[in-house]
């Protein structure tokens, strides 16, 4: 540290003969330097401390005043304003927690950095996320007031209930069929957009696309125009039974219009409420596994053409083999999605023609009966069904890390 | 049966038929939505919405069913609840993951890997895990704010947390060490370096996380209806979600009330599409 000052003494000497540098700095000793230095640093502890607690009392009074005053603030400008004081108070929040902790001695702030960084963030999932998921847990195994704790009595309860069996039931039925045929529909779209010109592949994934960006509720009032029924006799306004009486009419039987969403023979209903949320997620599912197609590399298909293999030997034991990661990444996006399924039957059916599943029962439970005990059950059940997933990501990303 | 074209490609009828095929099946939905929403409600009921598109010329069009459902319904007032609940929902995420990721991918400290381990499993846990206590959290006997913005843009941002600090590392930590090295020998301080460099360098994927969750919270239902109601601070898919509900009687407002719904969500897909691809691939999997 020494060599520094000498240094900077040494260099002010060689500049010499032309007019002297601006300010100069030289002739102070390293102690003075560091006198300096803690100077600074108290400053920046006292001025950091006062600027964090200070912006932290304007947040958090702008924000409670927002909730006080909701109905004298115009929309808009509440929105602007949680804006502002969302983003600019997250800002000097962590600006001054960074000057606290460049207040703090330079060994101890080196350490402590990482986690000023990480602090704000860390506490929003730990009381929006992990605190509630624990507590969760926890009503699972008391009464409907979360008061007195009853064992296992409501998961007792919740495996006797009828509804609950019929939800379980289409939610593997639900898992069973939606990841699988989303991931085949994607692929197989990829291949033949892969076959068309240029222009052509790039509309026609376009069209395939479009629905991601639909909500669940926007498909349902889309759909709702498909499986409409009018009674026998009226003309079939909805395109389903259209097609559906007209081929009766047309091999000459008359053929009734079905309400399709109240059919519960075979799961159709069920069935059909999937097609929507396939329709969805095709435009995803294509994407993905589309560009992983396209980063097979060509001399492994040549090499296996020379080999005298077939297009459709070529697809299986060449494409899918290197694609097969993608196609796993696909499946469990929508089987995380299919798990928790609510969206589609709560505004369609709401569980009604044995069409139920555990999110619309959980939702049900909370409004219907109150009872925290069992809603909370039901949930807890959702999430052991999500374990096996949830270890296998976190394996997949131990792998990802090591081979990065 | 196939030919090359101009980039060498082979092109397939097979293929070009059934793609066309696809594409209709994929398109006809909307259309009949598009269609039916132009149509004044006596016509809905008298006969299919492909009979009117048939007889394109002949056929009454009226755009009453948009004017109703803005007033009738408030959905114009639904209109502005989305966009006030969806903006400070996609920002303030982004603000707070875009530290956190930072500090993940460029500093090193203890606990670390266990820290992104659990944000690596929190993604997977469904978010009605959350629900029950977060009710009595935010209700009356706690922070009493359920019902108003503030719960909504608190919840988004806590629930957005794991995927945006998951997917802005991921894309942090390809930017070259090099750059953050010299920034550190040039004297910068951790905060600078995150300013004027990291940020600067992580527009791409700052931007691609900002459309996707944007779309999924102008898009979703179970928050908005759980901790906003179907009140008068309800968000256009809550709105919609009330018109599903309704037979006979203004059950014809539902076109139009879908495609105002998903009036932003395309307009966004269509303007920044090759963003929301990369979001899509960057951040699959989301609890």
């Amino acid at each position: 540290m020494k060599q520094v000052s000498t240094k900077s003494e040494d260099s002010a000497s060689v500049a010499e003969p032309p007019p002297p540098p601006a300010p100069r700095r030289g002739g102070r000793t390293y102690e003075e330097i560091e006198a300096v230095n803690s100077k600074q640093r108290k400053v920046k502890l006292a001025v950091g401390t006062v600027g964090l607690v200070v912006s932290l009392y304007v947040v958090v009074t702008v924000f409670q005043a927002l909730a006080l005053f909701a109905d004298d603030i115009p929309r808009l400008l509440q929105g602007v304003i949680a804006v502002i004081a969302g983003v600019g108070g997250a800002a000097l929040l962590f600006y001054f927690i960074n000057m606290v902790v460049e207040g703090f001695p330079r060994r101890f702030s080196e350490g402590v950095i990482p986690y000023a960084f990480l602090l704000p963030a860390m506490l929003l999932i730990g009381v929006m996320l992990i605190y509630p998921t624990v507590q969760t847990i926890n009503f699972s195994f008391a009464d409907a007031d979360s008061e007195v704790y009853v064992g296992l009595q409501n998961y007792i309860d919740v495996f006797q209930d009828p509804d609950f069996q019929e939800s379980i039931f289409n939610n593997i039925l639900w898992l069973i069929i939606v990841p699988a045929v989303t991931v085949v529909i994607g692929v197989v779209v990829a291949v033949l957009a892969d076959n068309l010109s240029t222009n052509g592949e790039k509309i026609s994934k376009s069209f395939i696309f479009v629905p991601m960006a639909i909500s669940f509720v926007g498909a349902a009032a889309i759909w709702s125009l498909i499986y409409q029924y009018d009674p026998p006799g009226d003309t079939q306004t909805g395109l389903l039974n259209a097609i559906w009486v007209g081929l009766g009419n047309l091999v000459g039987a008359s053929v009734e219009p079905v309400a399709w969403l109240s059919v519960s023979t075979f799961s159709l209903n069920d069935i059909l409420l999937m097609v929507i949320v396939i329709w969805l997620q095709a435009g995803f599912s294509m994407i993905l596994l589309s560009s992983a197609i396209k980063g097979v590399p060509e001399e492994t298909i040549e090499a296996a053409r020379i080999d005298g293999a077939n297009e459709f030997q070529i697809f299986r034991q060449v494409v899918i083999p290197q694609i097969r990661g993608t196609m796993i990444t696909v499946f469990i996006t929508v089987l995380i999605m299919v798990l928790k399924i609510f969206d589609i039957v709560y505004v369609t059916t709401n569980g009604r023609d044995g069409t139920n599943v555990i999110a619309n029962l959980f939702f049900q439970e909370i409004f219907r009966t109150g009872d925290n005990g069992i809603a909370s059950a039901i949930v807890v059940i959702l999430l052991i069904a999500v374990m096996p997933v949830l270890i296998y990501q976190v394996r997949h990303f131990r792998r990802e890390e090591t081979e990065r | 049966m196939s030919a090359n074209t101009e980039g060498g490609r082979k092109r397939s009828w097979f293929s070009i038929l059934t793609m066309t095929f696809l594409c209709l099946l994929w398109t006809v939905p909307t259309l009949g939505l598009l269609v039916s929403s132009f149509r004044p409600r006596i016509d809905i009921e008298r006969n299919g919405w492909w009979t009117a598109l048939f007889n394109f010329f002949d056929t009454t069009w009226t755009t009453s069913n948009y004017s109703n459902v803005l007033t009738q319904k408030d959905m114009a007032g639904s209109f502005v609840n989305s966009i006030v609940v969806a903006v400070p929902a996609t920002i303030l995420p982004i603000m707070f993951a875009a530290f956190a990721a930072y500090a993940f991918t460029f500093m090193s400290f203890r606990g670390k890997d266990v820290l992104f381990v659990l944000i690596v499993a929190l993604m997977v846990v469904p978010i009605q895990a959350a629900f029950v206590p977060l009710l009595t959290l935010l209700g009356p006997d706690g922070l009493d704010i359920n019902g108003e913005y503030l719960a909504v843009w608190i919840l988004h941002t806590g629930f957005g947390m794991p995927l945006a600090i998951y997917t802005i590392r991921n894309y942090m930590s390809t930017l070259p060490r090099t750059v953050i090295e010299s920034a550190k020998i040039d004297g910068a301080t951790h905060f600078q370096t995150f300013w004027r460099l990291i940020v600067p360098m992580s527009v791409p994927v700052l931007a691609a996380f900002a459309i996707l969750q944007f779309l999924w919270v102008w898009n979703d239902l179970l928050i908005a209806l759980l901790f906003l109601g179907s009140g008068d601070k309800s968000t256009v898919i809550v709105n919609l979600a009330s018109l599903l509900g309704t037979q006979g009687q203004g059950a014809e407002l539902l076109t139009a009330g879908a495609f105002i719904s998903m009036l932003v969500p395309l307009l966004v897909f269509f303007g920044l599409q090759r963003y929301f691809v990369r979001g899509l691939t960057a951040g699959a999997v989301k609890g």
